[in-house]
């Protein structure tokens, strides 16, 4: 820790011994100062807004912009500045540019055709778990389960080839990584984007019926977007949709067998309990754990707080997540509460577009794993498991599990 | 009850369709909603006011 240069405390800040908890300090921010000021890596200090009412009125106010590149904009790490100042796709973008680039997606990641998938998923979570009881125990979950699933849906979704996933994981590690340099951000950005580029040309002569052969044919070949901004757009679907699903069913699988009387409700569990549950694991987890950022386009108040043009914001949603006047109780795991209301997608235009894709993943894999494994159990202390403190997404770099 | 969907604000997030499959859908080419009814029944009411509340771009209007 370096020595504090105001008041305002660094953030993000450490969480304490219950891993799935929010920071402690946020617990207490959210209870006696629910808005105040933090101070980022660039030694800026914008905004906290921990209360769930504030979060979602900083993310659904027209005042407040998403645009990285407006000065003040609070850049969660080194590397996110350094790429989006280069290659932005929509999640940085304000409307109306925001609303055409989601709407060319908002199709392939809806209810229904998402719901059209299932099968496949099921399909792809058998065997996975087939292969996990054929192979050798303990078995590193993340390895076995929770990063294939995703990975090869989304592959299979865009139209990338799931053989090179060493590469697309090696590179999505850094840009989620908190401690990468703005340089190493950079280069596997490039790497990524490199490829993805050489992928949308390649299917503008040979289409095939994914989302990349969409964007290539109607949008590239016709001029509406260039190679590099369809890449960038397929680099944040990419990264987004394997990420944040596969460390879900990590750290969900976690909090489970810590809480054993939720996993057993979750095993017997008919499909809307099922449901349910996946909402609740998405709030007591909350595994987006940096805080939403965005800016103020002019002179504000926002949760009674008097805000400037040109202050960063950051709607805390994890901690915001346990709000008990929106989840009473909220520190316990309970499956069966009322929980769909939380804001671990985000709130507000820029709220998860894939979130239809996760929940029926999520659904199908946590059943798919308890009940065919009933014995399920961690193979080593739960505080000696190696959490991902150092990544904008929150869950466990490996997660040994025997039966 | 009369409910209001505006779709240049939808951002198809698809939580209503969750929530109130009965009253909202989307449109198959670019997963934007549709109003299946204006006037739900009773018994639909306290669904429709959770889409509205959970509606993440704030498109949807209730009237009563």
């Amino acid at each position: 820790m370096t020595e504090a240069r105001s008041a305002a405390p660094e953030f993000p800040m450490a969480r304490g011994r219950c891993p799935f908890d929010p920071p402690p300090e946020l617990g207490r921010r959210l209870r006696e100062q629910p808005v105040s000021r933090v101070r980022i890596w660039d030694g800026s200090e914008p905004w906290l807004f921990t209360r769930y009412d504030d979060v979602r009125a900083v993310l659904t106010d027209p005042r407040v912009s998403a645009d990285p590149d407006l000065p003040g904009y609070p850049s969660q790490t080194p590397g996110v500045k350094a790429r989006r100042a280069r290659f932005k796709a929509f999640i940085g973008m304000d409307d109306p540019e925001h609303a055409a680039q989601r709407r060319l997606l908002t199709g392939d990641f809806m209810v229904k055709k998402i719901e059209r998938m299932r099968p496949r998923i099921q399909q792809i979570a058998d065997e996975l778990v087939d292969g996990m009881l054929a192979g050798p125990k303990p078995a590193d979950l993340v390895q076995a389960l929770a990063l294939p699933l995703p990975s090869l849906v989304i592959c299979e979704l865009l139209g990338v080839p799931y053989a090179d996933r060493d590469f697309f994981h090696r590179c999505s590690k850094v840009l989620v990584s908190r401690d990468a340099t703005a340089e190493q951000s950079l280069a596997a950005a490039e790497e990524l984007l490199g490829y993805l580029g050489q992928l949308v040309e390649k299917k503008i002569g040979d289409p095939a019926d994914d989302v990349f052969s969409r964007l290539a044919t109607g949008q590239v070949a016709t001029g509406a977007m260039t190679v590099e901004e369809a890449a960038a757009m397929g680099q944040l679907l990419l990264v987004a949709g394997h990420e944040t699903t596969a460390n879900m069913i990590a750290l969900g699988t976690v909090a489970l067998l810590e809480n054993p009387d939720q996993l057993a409700i979750v095993r017997e569990a008919d499909d809307a309990l099922l449901a349910n549950a996946v909402e609740e694991l998405l709030r007591y987890l909350t595994i987006v754990h940096s805080g939403r950022r965005r800016v103020a386009l002019e002179d504000m108040e926002i949760g009674g707080c008097p805000v400037r043009k040109g202050d960063g914001l950051v709607a805390a949603t994890d901690i915001a997540n346990r709000d008990e006047t929106q989840f009473p109780e909220p520190e316990k795991l309970d499956v069966t509460r009322k929980a769909r209301q939380h804001v671990a997608f985000g709130y507000g235009v820029h709220q998860c577009l894939g979130q239809p894709l996760a929940r029926v993943e999520l659904q199908v894999v946590y059943r798919t794993l308890y009940r065919r494994i009933p014995s399920l159990r961690l193979a080593a202390p739960v505080d000696e498991l190696n959490f991902k403190h150092d990544m904008v997404v929150y869950g466990v770099h490996e997660l040994p599990v025997t039966w | 009850m009369k409910v209001v969907v505006d779709q240049s604000r939808c951002v198809g997030a698809g939580q209503c369709v969750l929530v109130a499959p009965e009253v909202f859908d989307q449109r198959e080419d670019d997963g934007i909603v549709l109003l299946l009814q204006d006037d739900p029944a009773e018994e639909l009411h306290a669904r429709v006011k959770e889409a509205a509340q959970l509606c993440p771009a704030l498109a949807i209007e209730l009237d009563g």
